[in-house]
Parts: structure tokens; C-alpha cells; sequence
């Protein structure tokens, strides 16, 4: 297990170098000059800013000793500085994450919560009303953008119903409790993409479990069918789903990126979107890193998840 | 089965080994396989509905006539009634008529990303996992460096740094989208390598680049298929994705997406018929996509299981 670990996370930071390395030529890839790139279109005035910012970051030197430069801030959390917002990416990345962490973790619950008994359910009740509506469903919002769910929510519940805002919690995170009214349809736009997808694996995993032996075992001890699935069935059924949860992060900061832009909700997504706009590289190569890193880390906990739920599964 | 189905004609019909099983007659995969798909009710469905889709997109513009390149702004706006099935949007362009322009669009630019990154996906796959080792080693970490960074991210940097013609759009949505793909026939290539046939026509003298085309590539058409299948949905879904966001097919062209882009502005409005037209296509497109890969998976792990 010990060795597994060590090689798994070895291999988790060989991962996080290439990444830097393809996030570098991504940089150099810019068209046009990098300096005026990175210190906006005013810089042509002034030549002696483009000198100071190639000096500092290293781009009049051979390509290799730039990388290792540019490498050396990016580890010390220099991410880079915003020429449209006139301020440094990390502390951008500080207002913001918090946000979309509020909008994903809130989302992730959700879609959980009403996911597991679904899936549950319509393993159950297999090849039944219930199982064929879902089933329905879930292909429906599996097919369905995020940006048509979330404009259709609006339509229905802001314009039509006036129950809910269009518009997510503006500010920071203290807002997002305060103004929860207008955090929700954001928060079930993202959740109701991901019940899509955990619910169907939700009803497989279940599919799978209540033919093994324990179940038929526990049954002939006397347990109840309620208490062999609640306890016996639906515990090893979430194995799966705790995996998939890590690996679903790429998927979920993607989704949160298109949410957010539909609901104006000031997290990372949104922001990289203005950037995009903007052509303000330096956020958006610098968001990249960090949402690569979490996506790293995120297949890295579904694997140790994996082995520490599962006994059977061993690594060597 | 049955020996009364005939094969196809132009099936690979190859030569029955002696003392092969007397009363199925051996047929060619494709044949088996598009009987399991025959018998699956919703692969019927989803292919009958995607017709019927490109047909609306293709040939609906010859019947139906609109202006999709003079804004009339005389028109902007109006409800769906006579003259306008689907009404107008902000520009006074025909909705119906757009819908079918902007199809053509979406799915041009789904269909060739999709084939565009089987093909790449499959080649760098087949080259990792036949030569193994260090070239593996080194091909796949680079998979896994590019799948730490979302598509959607990825692909949003890469617009914004060139905006790009329909052409270049392909190539970019294609280049963000081959690694899955590359993995799982990196998966299939590592099991057929060490195959009898592979390794006797290495003895042959057969070079890598055979292997590769015409041995692993091939043996793999299963996996490529199913898997190509469900790209043509991604890539869609992320064509659209790019243009909601205003970074993909740039105006006077449009697509799906970007009918939704314009279509949000006037959601306050209450302008409904300027998303749900769109919104329900792209949703119709993609659920017949995977209603159709899902059975093409049944199909060949059919065959499989017969073999």
C-alpha cells in the first residue's frame, strides 16, 4: 500500500510538471509579443516596461532557463498579474475560489442527496415505471447543455414564477449565505447535470452488489430485505461513487464555468470566461494550473478512496 | 441463431475451419453485430430521429426559404404565428430557418471533430501501446497531462488566442478531444501486440508501421467505433459550449449555440421561442447520438461474447 502510494503520487507530480510544461507553451504560443500581451496593449508606448517585464520573467534568455524562471513563480504562487483588473492572479484566485468552491460543494451535495436513492430505487424497482422514468430523465439531462438548463430555470422560475433571482449572489462568500434565495438556481442548474450522471452509475453499482453472495447470506440470517439494502447493499454500492467523485472534478469546474457565466456568478468559471473575452492571458493560464492541480489531486484521492474502501482491492 | 437469416451480400464470409460448427454459417461481424442493433428499439429511434435532423438541417433550407444574412430589424421579435412557425429573433431572422443554418453548423463541425480525433486518438494510442516501454511511458503521461486540464479550459484558451474559421474550429475541438480515445485503444493495443497473428507477422518480416495500420487498428474497430460515436455527442455539446459562450462560430454564422448566446438576452422578456427551439434540438441530437452508441456497444460486445 505504502509503495503504491509513493508511485501513485510520483506519478500525480510527473503529471503536474507536464501540465506546467504544456500551460508554458500555451504561454509562448500567445500571438504577438508576450510582454504586450501580458502588460496590455499600452505597454507599445512605453519600451522600457516590455524590458523590465522580459528581464524579470526571463524572456530574453534561451527558452529552457525562461521555463525555470516562469516555473520558480509560478511555485513561490506568483500565478501571474491582470492587466484588465490590475491585480495579481493570486489574490484574484483568493476572492474567487471561494466562490465556486460555495457553488460546486453546495451542487455536489445535492445532486448526492437526491442521486443515491434515486439510483437505489431504480435498482430496485428494475425495468419498472419508476426505473424507465428515470432512466428518461437522466438521458434528458445527460443530453441537456448546463447553459440551456440554467436558462430554462431562469425562464420558468425568475421571469414567468418571480419565486427566485436570475442573478446569482454578488460580493463574496458571506453573500452567498445571506442572498441563499439567489444562490439556488445556480447551485441546482450544476446539481441536476451531475444527478444525470451519478444516479445512472448509482443504479449499475447497485445492479452489481445485490447479486453477490453477502447479499444472499445476510438474507438467509434472517436479516430484512429493508436492512440488506440499506446497510449491506447501498454501502458497498457508494464505493464506486466516492471514485467517481474525484474523477468527476474536471467535468464539475467545466460545468461550474458555464453556470456561473449564465447567473453572472462571480466565481473562477465566470471570471475565466471574462478573461477568455478579454484576452487576458495570464488569469486563464494561471486558473489552468490550479484547476489541473485539482484535477490531479481529485484522481488521486479516487484511488486511495478506492483501496481504503474496498479491502478486497490490494495494491502492491 | 438461426441459419435462416442470409448473410449480407459483400460480407467478409471467411472460410470455415473444418470442424467449425456445422450449422451457423460463419459470418462477418458487421452482419452480427447489425442484427443485435436491429433488435434494440431505442437504437432504432435514436437512428430515425438523426435522419430525420439532418434531413431538416440539409435539405429543409431548399423547401423552406428565409433570409438568414439581411437583418429586418422590422421584424425583430416576433412571436411564433403565420409567416413565422417559430417566430423571430432580436435580428428579425426566421427561427425555423435558423435552426436549420445553424444545425448544418453544429453538426458539421460534431461530425468532423468526432472523426478527426478517432483518428488521432486512435493512431497515438495504437503507436503507445504497441511499442510499450519508454515510448508508452512518455506518449501517455502526456495524455494524462492534457486530461488534468478540462476540454472546455483548454479549448476556451486556445479560441480566444486564434478565432477560428468553421475549419480551424474542427481542428481545435478535435486536438482538445482525442485522449480518451487514445487511452482505450492504448488498452486494446497492449493485449493484441503479444496476439500469435501480430507476432508471426513480425517473423514475416512485417514492419511496426503494419502492425499498427493493419493489425492493431483494425482488431480494435470495436472500441474506435462505439467510442467515436459518443465523441460525435462531446464534440457537439462542446461546439455549442464555444459559442454559448461567444468563442466559437463567430456572426454572421451561427449555430445552436449561438442562437441560445442571443437567445439568453431576450429570456427577460419572456421571448421564449428564442431558446427552447435550440436548447430541445442540441438535447434531441445527443440523446440519439448515445441512444445509437450505447446499442453499437451492445453489438459488438456481442459479438465478442459469441466468438
Amino acid at each position: 500500500m505504502i509503495g503504491f502510494l509513493i508511485r501513485r503520487i510520483l506519478q500525480a507530480a510527473i503529471v503536474v510538471l507536464l501540465v506546467t510544461v504544456i500551460v508554458f507553451i500555451l504561454l509562448r504560443a500567445i500571438p504577438g509579443n508576450v510582454a504586450i500581451a501580458i502588460l496590455g496593449p499600452s505597454a507599445y508606448r512605453n519600451p522600457a516596461t516590455v524590458a523590465q517585464f522580459n528581464a524579470e520573467y526571463g524572456f530574453d534568455k534561451p527558452w529552457f532557463d525562461q521555463y525555470l524562471l516562469w516555473l520558480g513563480h509560478l511555485l513561490q504562487g506568483n500565478l501571474g498579474f491582470s492587466w484588465t483588473l490590475d491585480q495579481s492572479v493570486a489574490s484574484l484566485l483568493g476572492e474567487r475560489l471561494p466562490k465556486t468552491i460555495i457553488l460546486v460543494g453546495f451542487a455536489t451535495i445535492l445532486a448526492l442527496i437526491v442521486a443515491v436513492p434515486i439510483g437505489l430505487w431504480q435498482a430496485v424497482r428494475r425495468n419498472r415505471a419508476v426505473d424507465y422514468t428515470f432512466t428518461g430523465l437522466s438521458f434528458l439531462f445527460y443530453a441537456a447543455p448546463t447553459f440551456f438548463v440554467g436558462t430554462v430555470l431562469i425562464y420558468v422560475f425568475s421571469v414567468k414564477l418571480h419565486w427566485l433571482g436570475a442573478e446569482g449572489p454578488q460580493g463574496g462568500v458571506v453573500n452567498d449565505l445571506t442572498d441563499w434565495r439567489d444562490l439556488l438556481l445556480p447551485v441546482i442548474t450544476l446539481a441536476l447535470v451531475t444527478i444525470a450522471l451519478f444516479s445512472r452509475y448509482m443504479r449499475s453499482s447497485v445492479l452489481d452488489n445485490i447479486t453477490e453472495d453477502y447479499v444472499r447470506t445476510a438474507r438467509a440470517k434472517g436479516a430484512s430485505g429493508r436492512r440488506v439494502l440499506w446497510r449491506h447493499v447501498m454501502r458497498n454500492s457508494l464505493i464506486p461513487i466516492a471514485t467517481l467523485l474525484g474523477l468527476s472534478i474536471p467535468g464539475i469546474f467545466a460545468g461550474a464555468l458555464i453556470t456561473e457565466s449564465v447567473f453572472n456568478y462571480p466565481g473562477m468559471g465566470y471570471l475565466f470566461y471574462q478573461s477568455a473575452q478579454k484576452q487576458d492571458y495570464p488569469v486563464m493560464l494561471g486558473f489552468i494550473v490550479v484547476v489541473a492541480i485539482a484535477t490531479v489531486v481529485g484522481s488521486l484521492l479516487a484511488d486511495i478512496a478506492y483501496a481504503v474502501l474496498d479491502p478486497r482491492v490490494r495494491y502492491v | 441463431m438461426t441459419a435462416t437469416s442470409p448473410a449480407a451480400p459483400g460480407a467478409p464470409a471467411p472460410a470455415a475451419a473444418p470442424g467449425a460448427l456445422p450449422a451457423s454459417k460463419p459470418r462477418g461481424m458487421f452482419v452480427r453485430g447489425l442484427e443485435v442493433f436491429l433488435e434494440n428499439k431505442l437504437a432504432i429511434a435514436g437512428t430515425v430521429l438523426l435522419v430525420l435532423i439532418f434531413a431538416f438541417c440539409f435539405i429543409g433550407p431548399l423547401v423552406y426559404h428565409t433570409d438568414q444574412i439581411h437583418v429586418n430589424l422590422a421584424n425583430e421579435n416576433l412571436a411564433p404565428g403565420p409567416g413565422h412557425p417559430l417566430g423571430t429573433d432580436q435580428n428579425g431572422y426566421d427561427i425555423l430557418g435558423r435552426l436549420m443554418v445553424g444545425g448544418q453548423v453544429s453538426l458539421e463541425v460534431g461530425l468532423a471533430a468526432a472523426v478527426l480525433a478517432t483518428v488521432v486518438g486512435t493512431l497515438w494510442g495504437a503507436v503507445a501501446g504497441y511499442f510499450g516501454g519508454a515510448v508508452d511511458a512518455v506518449m501517455m503521461r502526456l495524455v494524462d497531462a492534457l486530461l488534468a486540464i478540462p476540454t472546455l479550459f483548454l479549448a476556451l484558451v486556445v479560441v480566444s488566442m486564434f478565432p477560428p474559421t468553421q475549419t480551424e474550429l474542427i481542428i481545435v475541438i478535435a486536438l482538445t478531444s482525442w485522449l480518451t480515445t487514445s487511452r482505450l485503444i492504448r488498452g486494446e493495443a497492449l493485449s493484441l501486440r503479444v496476439r500469435d497473428y501480430v507476432q508471426a507477422m513480425r517473423v514475416m518480416g512485417g514492419g511496426s508501421a503494419r502492425a499498427v495500420f493493419r493489425h492493431i487498428a483494425p482488431n480494435s474497430i470495436g472500441t474506435i467505433i462505439v467510442n467515436a460515436t459518443f465523441q460525435v455527442a462531446d464534440a457537439i455539446l462542446l461546439v455549442v459550449a464555444l459559442s454559448y459562450l461567444g468563442l466559437g462560430i463567430r456572426p454572421p454564422q451561427t449555430d445552436w449555440g449561438g442562437m441560445l448566446n442571443a437567445g439568453i438576452n431576450s429570456v427577460y422578456d419572456g421571448y421564449w421561442w428564442q431558446i427552447f427551439p435550440a436548447g430541445i434540438a442540441i438535447i434531441l441530437v445527443v440523446v440519439a447520438i448515445n441512444f445509437i452508441g450505447d446499442a453499437m456497444r451492445d453489438s459488438f460486445e456481442v459479438r465478442l461474447q459469441q466468438r
